[in-house]
């Protein structure tokens, strides 16, 4: 089993509104639907863990030079592609698994119930592991 | 010590439980919540005079409570029923290696053969068996209850021929998670090798003279031999030829030759016996450089020939070097570029016989290839660092 982070960003490209400005209803649905999968995900045995995130507007950047006293910059951000949405952690047995998983969040329903077709990143988890000796 | 006992009574107590009940899923459950009551009582109050019985009564009664709120929740009459009218009991007949092959079964994918064979045939708790794969404790109870109801679907849980190779499969899967792991880390970390030693040793005590078993514990104890040795002060990783070879665990060595010895000289040579003699001879080794590596390319010719495995092809390749030159290894690692296209292993193995030529500047090409390709991290350090010293 190898584990994967499943990573959601946000991606300005699609033009989407923010999901405060949602219709109540297709906020709902789309919750609804990432909550299916974690479910689904828990007892398949997969899931790690998850999280959805604030939303930019709640961010904050921190720069320290580890002298000075750091440079904090609140959100929102004109860069918003930079930033993540949520993730989840999963534990599969293939890439290929990770990447079904990551397919289906993508395809999460926005506003009017059509899929957003989201960027998903799947990135595997380098594992502090010994390996094999030469 | 208490928790030992437990560990070994375990599989017994199960046998025991599956044998006069037939559902080996609830069974497992009662078990588990006999060894709890065990492990918190005894510390306190003493280990009973006969702890196999008391944790056989109390498992029945787990079962038996567990039926009754079954049957309220559902109405389950045919589990009452077999509570009513259990099986003759078979007496002392030990059930472990029927357990393993349960536990064990092909139908199964490791993911949920492994942590099933831990908990029923190894007695260690869910939470444990999370703690040591670094998942949830719900999620890993998951891989449990659906394996289960794997096992359930397929029948009657001793009726069914075992398949000694996928017991041995998942051993050698397990004692490979502890050996690769990071340690340390998680406070209740079980060692995951030291179980699957210890299971190995279990199976190797009902099947003294299968020699593919022998082998494989052999190949463990070998391999475990060079523990003390393989892990700097900082955890990063110490090659073979780097380690001090005087922190070797002389005993296990010593122990491990004697089993792959006994083994091979019965005949009908599998495997796990070649990869154990292949271990053997660097183990005996005092020095790098009194490594047989003549036999050892003499064993992965004949390993070889057993397995499609593209590491022992790459194994070989390397054994090829150490005897006929690098230019020997490196042409029959030609051969593997595509079976292993992209695998970090072949290119740090084409990096390390080009070094061996004296071609510093190759060497570092593909030491840079394999560290950007390894998902594992100390390995990736130990890459890096050959680039630098290249």
């Amino acid at each position: 089993m190898t584990k994967f982070l499943i990573l959601t960003k946000y991606d300005e490209t699609l033009g989407l509104e923010p999901m405060s400005k949602w219709a109540p209803e297709d906020a709902r649905a789309h919750a609804e639907y990432q909550m299916a999968i974690n479910k689904e995900l828990v007892d398949s045995g997969e899931w790690v863990e998850g999280y959805a995130l604030t939303g930019p507007e709640l961010a904050k950047i921190v720069v320290s030079d580890g002298g000075t006293a750091p440079v904090i910059t609140d959100g929102p951000f004109p860069e918003a592609k930079e930033l993540l949405a949520g993730y989840q952690m999963v534990d599969v047995e293939s890439l290929d698994r990770a990447l079904e998983i990551a397919a289906r969040v993508s395809a999460a329903p926005g506003p009017g119930g059509a899929p957003i077709g989201q960027r998903i990143e799947v990135r595997q988890v380098m594992a502090d592991l010994l390996g094999c000796e030469l | 010590m208490i928790e030992g006992l437990l560990r070994e009574l375990a599989p017994q107590v199960l046998g025991v439980l599956v044998r006069r009940y037939g559902d080996f899923a609830s069974a497992e459950d009662a078990v588990q919540e006999a060894l709890l009551a065990a492990a918190t009582h005894w510390p306190t109050e003493g280990v009973p005079d006969n702890p196999r019985g008391w944790l056989i009564q109390t498992a029945v009664r787990k079962l038996t409570d567990l039926y009754r709120s079954e049957q309220a929740r559902r109405r389950r009459e045919d589990a009452a029923g077999r509570l009513e009218t259990p099986q003759p009991d078979v007496g002392d007949t030990d059930d472990t290696l029927a357990l393993l092959f349960l536990c064990c079964h092909p139908a199964l994918t490791p993911a949920s053969a492994i942590p099933l064979t831990l908990r029923a045939v190894g007695g260690l708790t869910t939470a444990e068996i999370a703690g040591a794969f670094l998942v949830p404790e719900a999620t890993m109870a998951q891989r449990i209850s659906r394996a289960k109801a794997r096992i359930k679907a397929s029948g009657d849980p001793f009726a069914q021929p075992g398949d000694l190779r996928s017991v041995l499969h998942v051993l050698y899967l397990i004692f490979n998670e502890g050996y690769t792991s990071s340690r340390g880390e998680g406070l209740h970390r079980v060692e995951l090798s030291d179980e699957a030693i210890r299971l190995a040793r279990l199976l190797h005590r009902l099947k003294p003279d299968d020699g593919e078993v022998a082998g494989l514990l052999a190949l463990m104890l070998l391999t475990d031999a060079r523990r003390p040795a393989r892990t700097g002060p900082g955890g990063e990783l110490i090659p073979l030829a780097e380690q001090d070879r005087t922190l070797w665990n002389r005993s296990l060595i010593e122990e491990g030759v004697a089993l792959t010895l006994a083994a091979m000289s019965r005949g009908a040579v599998g495997e796990y016996q070649l990869q154990a003699a292949i271990t053997a001879c660097h183990d005996e080794a005092e020095r790098p450089e009194d490594t047989d590596w003549r036999q050892i390319l003499g064993l992965y010719v004949l390993l070889e020939r057993m397995t499609a495995n593209p590491m022992v092809a790459l194994n070989r390749a390397i054994a090829a070097a150490m005897v006929h030159g690098p230019a020997a290894g490196l042409r029959l690692l030609d051969a593997l570029d595509e079976r292993l296209a992209g695998h970090y292993r072949l290119d740090a193995v084409r990096a390390h016989l080009h070094e061996l030529a004296g071609n510093t500047e190759l060497a570092a090409k593909h030491y840079r290839a394999a560290a950007e390709r390894t998902t594992n991290l100390a390995e990736q350090r130990y890459l890096i660092s050959k680039i630098a010293s290249g």
